[in-house]
């Protein structure tokens, strides 16, 4: 009843200052709505940019790296710890790039439930044949439905199907901008060498374009079972295990875990990209700094049409206590239509910043670099919304704090012995 | 007789430009029932006298009750609950809220106070008003109407919770001969038909002749 009495009262005056009110309240609607549609397109593009390399990369990746062997036969021979052990000029052993009992290996990460999926991979290096010229290159065999799953690869194939490496024999999905070095079209049968001399034709079902130059000038895609062939390696030939988690926080430990079980080298993806998670991040604060310094000017509107009110309201205030309303009433009421400005500023602002980004949504963005991309990207995270809100509220809190306080300091005597 | 109103050697200064005693050993007692004027020249304190009465004025030396409870120890908020149930006001200005009706103006007080539901007050708002003949003008918003009527509802915002005592500031100095003189009547009748207790700061002398009682005042004294 007592609230119920004191909102009204905060309404009647909202509403005798129609207009006042209505500008402090757009005031907010575009700090909310600016707030939002400035996350939303920046974390569209956060993403999108991180994407572009995070999407690619395997939460671990597991393999044999190149190097020389850790503990040396003579440390074997001698193991006694009081022996120093000076070799020089140590050189890796063998080259073997394979991991061996890989399927074992395979289905034991399947099993760990902290594992989304594993996809195996062949790379290797080869040349491409354009007439006398031979252009370096790797050409990745990988097994394409778990690529698709895990790395989103179908949206980097533009021009026919992914699925075609698996199902076309000795085909390849060639790297957009070697392709175009090779001037070679769907369809078209091009040669590679391969490391080890031999020659082999492929077909091109398709073209990978990852928006990145560098990997897209290099970088091919076949189906394992080609690679092998290319390579002239048995079926069990797996230089790479991509490991994708549930948590990607967990990528850096499992990675230890994994690499002691397996015995094999792993790198974890933050330890890989950590550039990308930093830009991303100063972006992020970057953009959030702009959306509050906008509700904090939003704010400073609804501290002047309190103000003003409270001039204006003087006698309404003086009236209000000398018939029994207490300061803490009146510091209520004018809190109350802070916060009424600030909730009709929020919400709209929300929806506004909801249109606007969606407005965003349709503009045309084409770039050569990303094919898939066809118009500017919005993140339409529900957490932006929140926190717009939330700082919308507490921005007309603290707005309507210090003009209340003054409201309900306001001397009745003064007032009505004044007039 | 009930005592509503007592004060016991109640002093007051003023501190800018210069300490001045406006109040000096004010001692008085108001029963219930009683009607009584303040009167003297302007500045003789009369009306500061009415505002520490009132307990909105704090600022003062000695003791004042209300219906036998000392207002010194009470708290700003407490304080406020006295006002809303104890006392009624009447200023010299209307002091209605012009964003809402004649009804509402009247209603308010008791809305805060919240001791009947609100079909209850509506229903007494509407006999106050119509005891003061302005219960046609109930829907209008308060500034719609004359300066006449505008005083009466401020009386009937004064009796709504049926206070133990009503306070009047010069309720007729900004009125006109014939509304002054129906306002005047209008307390008249509240003090002989209801036996309501009424304390009126005035310097009108056919107004104080009226009263029961006239308290002179001069130079902060009680003369």
């Amino acid at each position: 009843m007592k609230i119920s009495l004191l909102l009204n009262i905060a309404f009647s005056l909202l509403f005798s200052r129609k207009k006042q009110t209505l500008v402090a309240a757009v005031g907010v609607l575009f700090g909310i709505a600016a707030f939002i549609t400035l996350l939303g397109f920046m974390n569209g593009l956060n993403d999108l940019l991180d994407g572009m390399v995070l999407n690619r990369t395997p939460h671990i990746r597991l393999y044999n790296d190149l190097k020389a062997t850790e503990r040396q036969p003579l440390e074997m021979a001698f193991p006694d710890t009081n022996t120093s052990h000076f070799i020089r000029s140590v050189k890796p052993g063998s080259g073997d790039l394979k991991i061996y009992n890989n399927e074992a290996i395979v289905s034991a990460l399947k099993q760990d439930k902290r594992v989304i999926g594993v996809a195996p991979k062949v790379s290797t290096q080869v040349f491409y044949n354009v007439g006398s010229i031979d252009i370096a290159g790797v050409i990745n065999g990988v097994e394409v439905a778990e690529e698709m799953r895990l790395y989103r690869f179908a949206d980097y194939v533009s021009g026919g199907n992914p699925i075609d490496i698996s199902l076309v024999p000795n085909s390849i999905i060639l790297g957009k901008l070697a392709a175009e070095k090779m001037m070679a079209e769907l369809g078209d049968v091009i040669q590679v060498t391969t490391a080890s001399g031999e020659r082999s034709t492929l077909k091109v079902v398709g073209f990978f374009q990852s928006g990145i130059q560098d990997f897209d000038k290099v970088q091919s895609f076949a189906s394992i079972a080609t690679t092998q062939k290319l390579l002239g390696k048995e079926s069990s030939f797996i230089t790479d295990l991509q490991v994708n988690l549930n948590d990607i926080a967990l990528a850096p430990s499992l990675a230890i875990e994994y690499s002691r079980i397996f015995g094999l080298d792993a790198l974890d993806i933050q330890t890989a990209n950590s550039q990308f998670e930093t830009g991303s991040r100063v972006r992020s604060i970057i953009s959030y700094a702009v959306g509050i310094t906008l509700l904090i000017v939003a704010g400073f509107g609804i501290y002047n049409i309190l103000n003003m009110m409270i001039y204006e309201k003087m006698d309404t205030i003086a009236i209000l206590k000398a018939t029994g309303f207490s300061g803490a009433d009146v510091r209520f009421i004018f809190i109350s239509i802070a916060m009424l400005i600030g909730l009709a500023g929020s919400l709209s602002g929300l929806i506004c910043g909801y249109l606007l980004s969606s407005l965003i949504d349709q503009i045309p963005f084409n770039t050569a670099a990303l094919p898939t991309v066809k118009t500017y990207p919005v993140n339409y995270d529900l957490k932006y919304y929140v926190i717009g809100a939330l700082f919308g509220f507490l921005t007309s809190y603290f707005a309507g704090y210090f003009p209340s306080r003054k409201a309900s300091k306001v001397d009745a005597v003064v007032i009505i012995r004044g007039k | 007789m009930k005592i509503v109103l007592e004060t016991r050697s109640i002093q007051k200064y003023f501190y800018s430009p210069q300490k001045f005693q406006v109040l000096d050993d004010i001692n008085i007692k108001i029963q219930q029932g009683e009607f009584v004027s303040i009167s003297g020249k302007s500045g003789c304190g009369k009306s500061t006298l009415l505002y520490v009465l009132s307990t909105m004025d704090l600022d003062y030396e000695g003791e004042l009750f209300i219906d036998g409870t000392t207002m010194k120890a009470k708290t700003e908020n407490q304080l406020a609950i006295v006002r809303n149930e104890k006392i009624g006001f009447v200023f010299q200005f209307h002091y209605l809220l012009n964003e809402f009706t004649v009804l509402k103006n009247v209603m308010l007080p008791a809305l805060k106070l919240g001791k009947f539901t609100k079909k209850e007050i509506e229903h007494r708002a509407y006999e106050k008003l119509k005891a003061l003949g302005i219960e046609d003008q109930a829907l209008k918003k308060a500034n719609l109407l004359s300066g006449g009527q505008k005083q009466r509802v401020a009386i009937a915002r004064a009796l709504i919770n049926d206070p133990l005592i009503i306070m009047g500031d010069e309720p007729t100095g900004n009125l006109d001969k014939k509304n002054s003189q129906m306002v005047f009547e209008i307390f008249q009748k509240l003090a002989q038909d209801f036996g309501q207790t009424m304390l009126v700061v005035t310097h009108d002398p056919e107004f104080a002749a009226g009263c029961n009682r006239i308290i002179e005042m001069a130079d902060g004294k009680i003369v």
